[in-house]
């Protein structure tokens, strides 16, 4: 097959961009949550600043190879999910390497970064890591299920696994987006999504008042940073997979912004609402609401 | 030394018999190191801005006074703001807020705590108690002046401080971390052996390697 290079810098560009916009987005989007609390919020650059400390802190201390791996697994499960799917509909540039991967390809780097992560956090000896990665992987596991049904819904419905063609299907006007032509995937799709953006309900994993802070418990410094690099890159990665399969894709860069941007606030609105679940009942949940409807999806398709 | 922490042969679950150590085997014994500004200056400069911009504390109350922390992250003072903000884990946290009185029993493991935080670190002294033992001056079992067991870089005085003495207290550490004069950590490694002294001196029950991170 005949390489273009020029695909590589283009990629590269990518990433900043969606680095630079995942900073302020997730920034934003605490703002919104704070505001709803009747506070001011982080300044809107507070990312940039806790990320830039945590890279220069003097010391680092580790407890492995594996505890190095860790927030390295979890961070090429971000940029390999934002790689094999186009972000920019049509362009030459933004399409990345979309033409490498299919859609079950990306639904795996969904799960690649829980899982490096599980290995890494596990060399941590930390008893509260150890807790903490069962609980994530459990909720994890459970919320997928639900998009992966959905996900076979509509690949059943467009006949192909490749996501520009799924894109390309849904070109031509609001009307033919799979949020329209099959709206019980989408629904599945994002009860699921709420589970897999760490945003309460269903973030008992990491949060600071439970377990302390679960999986990252002993992560620290540039590993922290790392990971902290990652959890701007992640949640735009997973909304462009969404927007791509449900919302029909973005063919300029405002529109991406402003799609990805409204995905995202649909956990945060529900997220400001509704008070946080324990592991048992968000998984009782996800079986109870979400998967029928994948499984409705699947059979109405 | 308490027995569990002796030196004991441990029998595991497939039959095999293997020494345990406790002190060697769970904890890193090695001595903190001094770590110098270690980048240019202009690196340097941007580095203590971010470090002030951003100062995560670890939440541990150790006194009454962590009830004067509580109010900083409700809307009436909203500390997160100004770049402040808790985190529940000494290896993520960079400021220490000894919040008032300390006893003995909590020395132990606020030093652990702070041991365990990563270089750049700070520590705050809250409250008169922090300084000259406040109301239990004459307590058998508090510490009188916290700057003879770890290093401290600012007070705030009061019993107790308001939480805006509090947040004026965090503007005055940033202008130290931004002057690049926040070097507790560094201070604490030198000084090590005269810390440890004092340390152990009210510390009777020594059960901890001397450097536990």
């Amino acid at each position: 097959m005949d390489f273009d290079w020029m695909k590589i810098p283009y990629a590269f560009l990518t990433v900043f961009i969606v680095v630079n916009y995942g900073f302020l987005m997730t920034a934003l989007i605490q703002k919104i949550g704070a505001r709803v609390g009747r506070r001011y919020g982080i300044p809107i650059w507070q990312n940039y600043l806790d990320m830039i400390k945590n890279y220069g802190l003097r010391s680092s201390i580790t407890h492995g190879a594996m505890f190095y791996l860790g927030p390295v697994f979890r961070l090429s499960g971000g940029v390999g999910l934002l790689l094999f799917v186009p972000s920019i509909y049509g362009s030459y540039m933004f399409s990345n390497l979309s033409f490498a991967g299919d859609l079950i390809l990306a639904l795996y780097f969904v799960f690649f970064g829980t899982l490096g992560m599980a290995l890494g956090a596990a060399e941590s000896g930390h008893p509260h890591a150890a807790i903490g990665i069962t609980r994530g992987l459990s909720q994890v596991s459970m919320a997928e299920l639900p998009f992966g049904l959905a996900v076979f819904s509509v690949a059943l419905q467009y006949q192909t696994l490749s996501v520009t063609d799924i894109v390309a299907a849904q070109q031509g006007g609001m009307l033919t987006w799979t949020l329209f032509t099959n709206p019980l995937a989408v629904s599945a799709a994002m009860l699921s999504f709420l589970g897999s953006m760490m945003r309460p309900p269903f973030d008992v994993v990491i949060a600071p008042q439970e377990i302390p802070i679960g999986p990252p418990t002993e992560y620290h410094s540039s590993y922290l940073a790392l990971m902290q690099t990652n959890r701007v890159i992640f949640p735009v990665a997973k909304i462009v997979i969404y927007m791509n399969l449900f919302f029909g894709g973005a063919t300029s860069w405002p529109e991406f912004f402003l799609k990805v941007f409204l995905i995202y606030m649909w956990s945060a609105f529900v997220g400001v609402v509704f008070p946080r679940f324990r592991v048992e009942q968000s998984i009782r949940w996800f079986l109870v609401w979400a998967v029928p409807l994948g499984v409705l999806s699947i059979m109405v398709v | 030394m308490k027995p569990e922490l002796m030196k004991r042969m441990v029998k595991g679950p497939d039959g095999v018999e293997f020494e345990v150590e406790p002190l060697r085997d769970y904890f890193c014994e090695v001595p903190p190191t001094v770590m110098p500004a270690a980048y240019i200056k202009i690196v340097e400069d941007l580095f203590n801005w971010a470090r002030a911009e951003s100062i995560w504390i670890l939440g541990f109350g150790t006194g009454c006074g962590a009830i004067e922390m509580r109010p900083l992250m409700t809307p009436r003072f909203d500390a997160y703001r100004y770049g402040v903000q808790w985190r529940p884990t000494p290896r993520q946290a960079n400021l220490f807020i000894i919040s008032g009185y300390l006893s003995t029993k909590t020395l132990k493991r606020a030093i652990r705590a702070y041991e365990q935080m990563q270089n750049p670190k700070y520590v705050i002294g809250l409250g008169s108690c922090t300084i000259n033992g406040g109301m239990y001056w004459d307590s058998y079992n508090t510490i009188k002046r916290l700057d003879d067991y770890l290093p401290v870089d600012l007070y705030i005085a009061g019993c107790m401080p308001r939480p805006e003495a509090l947040l004026a207290g965090f503007m005055d550490l940033k202008k130290i971390i931004r002057a690049g004069k926040g070097e507790g950590a560094n201070q604490y490694a030198e000084n090590f052996a005269w810390y440890k002294e004092n340390q152990k001196r009210v510390i009777h029950d020594w059960d901890m390697p001397d450097y536990n991170w």
